[in-house]
């Protein structure tokens, strides 16, 4: 009987212990990770409601732990800090909507000014972040939008129809002639960026200048650094003739360029990718050209439309103009059709211009 | 002979569900622990808003977790409920797509979730195969056929009466709709398997498959009903996905096995078969509903929330283990003095 109960006690002070491990965490080991790391102020007020003018913005981004993401929250926590505004960045460490709701959902009830979300899935997300909306809280999709009625304003990296036709642009740079067989990487078969580039890339591949390179095969990593190696690996194996892998995931084109590396072919890989992940193969020629956008800009955009959405300055509705320092040539930005932003063009990474990059 | 039997086996049950209640003791004592942390931590916590919201989040998980419950209890298991999700959610949707009524499609994926859960049962128990390598089979299975059906592309633009059935409360309460079938669920079950022949049944399966066959208890029979209401239940839990995400996808679902068994685990029940009970799987639900929320409410980095869920789950099978070898020593020690004494013989001390 005495020996029951200190089972009991014994799990008690374990479970106790665990909670206050749990609990005790955000000052100590937040702070290597960007994406993890709280505004230490923000969790203390995050009860009160939002009064105008008061910005308490909080990012969830499709994962954390992610150097995409983290670079984009260096670029809110920037923008955070001009504005005297709060930044909190939640999140899980999958990127699914099942794990995502919940942070909507508590993001809602804990009263910030503005939600800045990237969507795990469009439609998915929508009826909470709907939610918020009815709650008062203004909605910013960024990176992934969310589906249309479900955000105030929707930040897009770049102008998404470009992203096709250059990525078909690189390849028939990078092979020979611009001839032969090309393949593509991508992340999840649902993914709806990747998805859509690829739909693009395709209309354009179908341009006569293009007539000699033949896509063989659209191959899924799913955003898995093992899963994409392997298909990477499957696709060396099963086209001899491979020239290009093109892979429009920051994953799958760091797994296609270590693939081809190891195996010391001459396929090229390009598409979309981070320049600290891709440094040593752009200039060791494996990946001699890719892109991107600036993704800290994106974060930084994405915080001042949601503060100027708090403040009443804009209102979401096409049309709207508004400047954000540094960005777009210091041009105003016009709110476009279904409240988009576009931050500008696709950027092209080259061994020349990548060491200016560090994210 | 089977009375003899079935009575010994209902007296053990008794004595296990007395020893369980104990281990419910505790979850409730974590559930208290973790509303007292939330309500210092944050001041929205109480609200009835926030309950709705740690309840959704979960439910389809708690909602597998009675059925895996009854799995895991048999001495079997089922990894494959994810992905029967994941094809239920794939083919409602396809089947609206076609312009195929609610009415008809619910229906229909709940009769495709009994068929894939015939499927498992009749691979485990006609060929003997263990259930961990036939439904991590089916595992794969299932959700190549969602992927097959519905392709990379969702379907949304289902009617308002159904995406409020999964987003919505019942009006005027915090209560989500899904948590009354999760409720209706745990009754039923509950009541099946503390309460009659059949629930006595699935004890003596687990416990001792061997044993209860020769006692005359149907094993196969059982563990194939139980592989099919677990389909059922799956494929339930992802009609309520595709409610609470307004959308069908083929990828819905993935990773749940885990947390399911996680639940069951932490709820107490064996992994090896023969104990467990529906009322600690459901306080297990609860811990993780909370636990998950007061993380979020916290802004706690998602690594600590992983390690915590981790945590949780080998706490939750190792402290029972530890707890019963600290007793079997004591009870050596003890039994050693006793017999000193003259007065009780160590046999009798000793636990089962």
């Amino acid at each position: 009987m005495t020996s029951k109960r200190i089972g009991r006690v014994m799990a008690l002070v374990s479970a106790a212990a665990l909670l206050a491990a749990a609990c005790s965490s955000p000052g100590s080991s937040a702070a290597p990770s960007a994406a993890a790391s709280v505004a230490p102020s923000a969790a203390a007020s995050a009860g009160g409601s939002a009064a105008a003018g008061d910005l308490n913005i909080v990012f969830i981004p499709k994962a954390v732990n992610n150097p995409y993401f983290d670079a984009a929250a260096e670029g809110g926590e920037k923008a955070a800090t001009e504005l005297g505004g709060k930044f909190t960045q939640i999140g899980s460490q999958g990127s699914t909507a099942a794990e995502q709701i919940p942070f909507i959902q508590d993001a809602t009830t804990q009263g910030y000014s503005a939600i800045v979300v990237s969507a795990t899935g469009a439609d998915e997300v929508a009826p909470s972040l709907k939610a918020a909306k009815d709650a008062g809280i203004k909605v910013v999709g960024y990176d992934s939008s969310p589906a249309e009625g479900a955000y105030d304003v929707f930040v897009n990296q770049t102008d998404f129809s470009l992203i096709g036709g250059a990525m078909a642009q690189w390849a028939c740079d990078l092979a020979t002639d611009c001839t032969g067989e090309i393949a593509i990487l991508s992340a999840t078969a649902t993914a709806t960026n990747q998805n859509a580039w690829i739909a693009d890339m395709e209309t354009a591949l179908k341009d006569p200048k293009f007539v000699n390179l033949k896509l063989v095969e659209t191959v899924y990593g799913d955003d898995d650094a093992t899963k994409s190696t392997t298909e990477a690996n499957g696709l060396l194996q099963k086209y001899p003739n491979l020239k290009v892998i093109v892979a429009p995931t920051t994953v799958g084109i760091l797994a296609a360029a270590q693939v081809v590396k190891q195996a010391g072919s001459a396929v090229k890989v390009t598409g979309l990718g981070l320049p600290n992940d891709m440094k040593a193969f752009v200039k060791d020629g494996t990946t001699p050209k890719f892109g991107l956008w600036s993704v800290p800009d994106l974060g930084y955009l994405a915080y001042y439309v949601a503060a100027k959405l708090v403040t009443g300055e804009i209102t979401g509705a096409p049309g709207e103009t508004f400047s954000v320092p540094g960005l777009n040539n210091d041009q105003p930005y016009t709110i476009g059709e279904k409240s988009v932003v576009i931050l500008g063009p696709p950027f092209e990474f080259t061994p020349e211009n990548i060491d200016q990059f560090n994210f | 002979m089977t009375t003899a039997v079935t009575t010994s086996v209902s007296a053990r049950g008794r004595t296990v569900l007395s020893s369980f209640v104990r281990w419910e003791t505790l979850l409730i004592v974590l559930v208290l622990g973790l509303i007292w942390v939330g309500t210092t931590v944050s001041p929205v916590f109480l609200t009835p808003r926030n309950f709705t919201n740690l309840v959704t989040a979960v439910i389809e998980v708690a909602i597998i977790a009675l059925a895996m419950t009854l799995i895991i209890i048999a001495g079997e298991i089922d990894l494959s409920v994810e992905s029967m999700a994941g094809l239920s959610c794939a083919l409602l949707g396809f089947l609206f797509a076609a312009g195929i009524p609610l009415e008809v499609g619910i229906p229909a994926v709940l009769l495709v979730g009994a068929l894939g859960g015939l499927l498992n049962g009749l691979l485990v128990t006609r060929f003997g195969l263990p259930s961990l390598v036939v439904t991590l089979g089916t595992l794969a299975l299932f959700r190549g056929l969602a992927l097959g059906i519905l392709g990379p592309k969702g379907v949304t633009g289902f009617p308002e009466s159904f995406t409020s059935f999964g987003f919505g409360t019942v009006p005027g309460t915090p209560i989500p709709w899904p948590f009354l079938i999760f409720l209706g669920l745990a009754l039923v079950l509950g009541i099946v398997l503390h309460g009659t022949w059949i629930g006595r049944q699935i004890y003596a399966v687990g416990k001792n498959a061997a044993a209860a066959r020769y006692s005359g208890v149907r094993v196969a029979r059982i563990k194939l009903w139980l592989f099919v209401l677990s389909g059922v239940v799956s494929a339930l839990a992802g009609v309520i996905l595709t409610a609470r995400f307004a959308s069908a996808r083929a990828d819905i679902g993935q990773g749940m096995t885990l947390t399911v068994v996680t639940v069951v685990l932490l709820g107490g029940v064996n992994i090896f078969g023969g104990r467990g009970t529906i009322p600690g799987v459901a306080l297990a639900a609860l811990v993780l509903a909370i636990l998950g929320n007061v993380l979020r409410l916290t802004n706690i980095s998602a690594e600590i929330q992983s390690i915590s869920v981790g945590l949780l789950l080998i706490i939750s099978v190792v402290i029972p283990n530890l707890a019963h070898q600290a007793k079997s020593a004591m009870d050596r020690a003890r039994g050693g003095r006793r017999t000193s004494a003259g007065s009780v013989g160590p046999g009798e001390v000793v636990s089962p």
